[in-house]
């Protein structure tokens, strides 16, 4: 029980932590990108950035249009962060940690419907940013929300056709059964220990997932839920201070969360190459559980890089040409890989 | 569109391979205040009232300057040199007072050309930001230079520049 606790508390602050420093770690791959320095005055590579945007965020002017649902208003930045938060729980973020004389495997709640769960879960984060649209009782807002929730919706759809696929290939729902499936042989071959990793079985599924990561992340090039050209700010036109604050929070922890599945679902976790082959040699538990924790890690940093690296590359993309891919080729797509992959399935 | 274009990715691929590659350049930003760009002989800043090899100030209050210049940015009081004050002013007249508004001033360097005493010129300093905008208005003050601080324009004195070909 304390484990469970104290896991959630660490994974409380690695989320906001982590969401800080994406924050400045953004803004230095950006510049990077575009030949600049990025954040550099605040501390030692600028690394106190976060802090100052945060006091920042706290100390500007809080208002509430005359004419907003103040309530729903006031709540929608909240329930946007802990819906993404709370998908936090099911992913294993280790192997396991030997502590007292009890083994505890580094996950919130190991339940077995874990991806069902985190799909549930990210479907009801549309309910912020639309809420926040509608209540702010202002055009722009609204026609941002619904943009951005149509958007989320559609690429919904088509995410989880793409899990399907991976479902059916390890007949689980368990996020580290999953894992440890894929801390096998990469195509029986010894040399590739523990590299099984679905994005070598599943590439198509691969590629539609993280694409429809970006579409629901509301990331370039499918940040159609913010446009300051067409809407004036998007969704959260209405909002300021620290409110506004929370809803880009939520985001950089959605990032987060999501660098964290796609690296479950198709990186092998938290597994790393040679892992079982460390254990079958008698390295101790706990080395293993640290090792693992930071394999995964640098997985979901080098993914975040991956965002933000697109980010960067790509412009916006018009809404029609969004909504065409998601439906007219995203989905047929993850249907046929659905199939092909059933048939593979069947007949192997 | 030819099936390597409509599948998108072979161009987003190579869109991320350029992003990548400045990723690794050295970025060109000059961070201002501890380096400091360098400027083209012929930048046109700040200006000085030059002083004379004895220190005495050169301007005699001609008015061509304020004449010369399109922004009318040179306003100046003539009066005339004491006994006494042969080693401050090297004619009879000189300005009592010289001011040239910055906020005016389109820095295109009439006032250089047209001054026969060789008095005015352009320099590289840069005319610092002010909150109000009557601190733009430089007297002498600001702009005669000072005897421990001379200002170099002498790459404003070679021929190629001042003279058109
Ligand atoms: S530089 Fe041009 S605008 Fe400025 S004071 Fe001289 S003549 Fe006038
Ligand atoms: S600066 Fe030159 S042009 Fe202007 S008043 Fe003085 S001497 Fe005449």
């Amino acid at each position: 029980m304390w484990f469970t606790v104290s896991l959630v508390v660490i994974l409380f602050i690695i989320c906001l932590g982590g969401a800080a420093y994406e924050t400045w770690m953004e803004r230095k791959v950006a510049a990077l990108m575009q030949d600049r320095f990025g954040p550099s005055r605040a501390g030692k590579f600028g690394l106190l950035q976060p802090l100052c945007d945060g006091g920042k965020l706290f100390f500007k002017e809080d208002f509430v249009p005359r004419n907003a649902e103040k309530w729903l208003f006031i709540i929608s930045p909240g329930i946007l962060m802990l819906i993404a938060l709370s998908t936090g729980a099911v992913i294993p973020w280790g192997k396991s940690l030997f502590i007292a004389g009890v083994s505890y495997p580094v996950q919130v709640a190991s339940i077995d419907v874990g991806v069902l769960y985190i799909m549930g879960i990210v479907s009801i984060g549309v309910y912020g940013i639309m809420l926040g649209g509608w209540s702010s009782n202002n055009k722009y807002s609204l026609l941002g929300a619904i943009r951005a929730s149509s958007q989320m919706i559609s690429y919904e759809l088509a995410m989880g056709l793409s899990l399907l696929s991976i479902i059916m290939m390890s007949g689980t729902l368990d996020l580290r059964v999953m894992v440890e499936e894929q801390a096998t042989n990469l195509y029986g071959i010894s040399f590739l220990n523990g590299m099984a990793w679905n994005v070598f079985y599943q590439p198509l599924a691969f590629i539609l997932f993280v694409t429809c990561s970006f579409a629901e992340l509301n990331r370039a090039p499918f940040d159609l839920a913010e446009c300051e050209s067409e809407l004036v700010g998007g969704y959260h036109t209405e909002y300021s201070s620290m409110k506004f604050g929370t809803f880009l929070f939520a985001e950089y922890i959605n990032m987060f969360i999501n660098s964290a599945l796609i690296s479950t679902l198709f990186f092998g976790g938290y597994s790393f190459p040679y892992m079982n082959k460390l254990v079958e040699n008698g390295l101790g538990e706990n080395w293993i559980g640290i090792i693992s924790i930071l394999a995964f890690l640098l997985k979901i940093v080098f993914c975040v890089f991956c965002f933000m690296w697109v980010r960067w590359t790509l412009p916006r993309f018009r809404y029609d040409q969004l909504m065409r891919l998601g439906w007219r080729i995203m989905i047929p797509l993850a249907i046929l890989n659905l199939l092909i992959t059933a048939t593979v399935v069947v007949f192997t | 569109m030819s099936l390597k274009e409509k599948a998108y990715l072979p161009a987003i691929l190579g869109g991320m391979k350029i992003t990548l590659k400045h990723f690794f350049k050295k970025p060109v930003t000059i961070a201002y205040p501890e380096k400091k760009r360098e400027f083209s002989p012929v930048y046109r800043g700040q200006h000085v009232l030059k002083r004379d090899d004895q220190g005495r100030e050169r301007c005699t209050a001609c008015g061509l300057c304020a004449v010369a210049c399109p922004a009318e940015a040179i306003t100046m009081i003539a009066a005339e040199r004491k006994r006494g004050e042969e080693n401050l002013y090297r004619e009879e007249k000189y300005a009592e007072k010289y001011e040239i508004n910055m906020l005016r001033c389109i820095f295109c360097g009439l006032c250089e050309d047209a001054c026969p005493k060789e008095a005015i010129f352009l320099t590289d300093r840069i005319v610092m930001p002010e909150p109000k905008r009557n601190n733009f208005v430089y007297g002498k003050d600001l702009l005669v230079e000072t005897l421990e601080n001379r200002i170099d324009v002498s790459q404003r004195q070679i021929k190629s520049y001042t003279v058109e070909k």
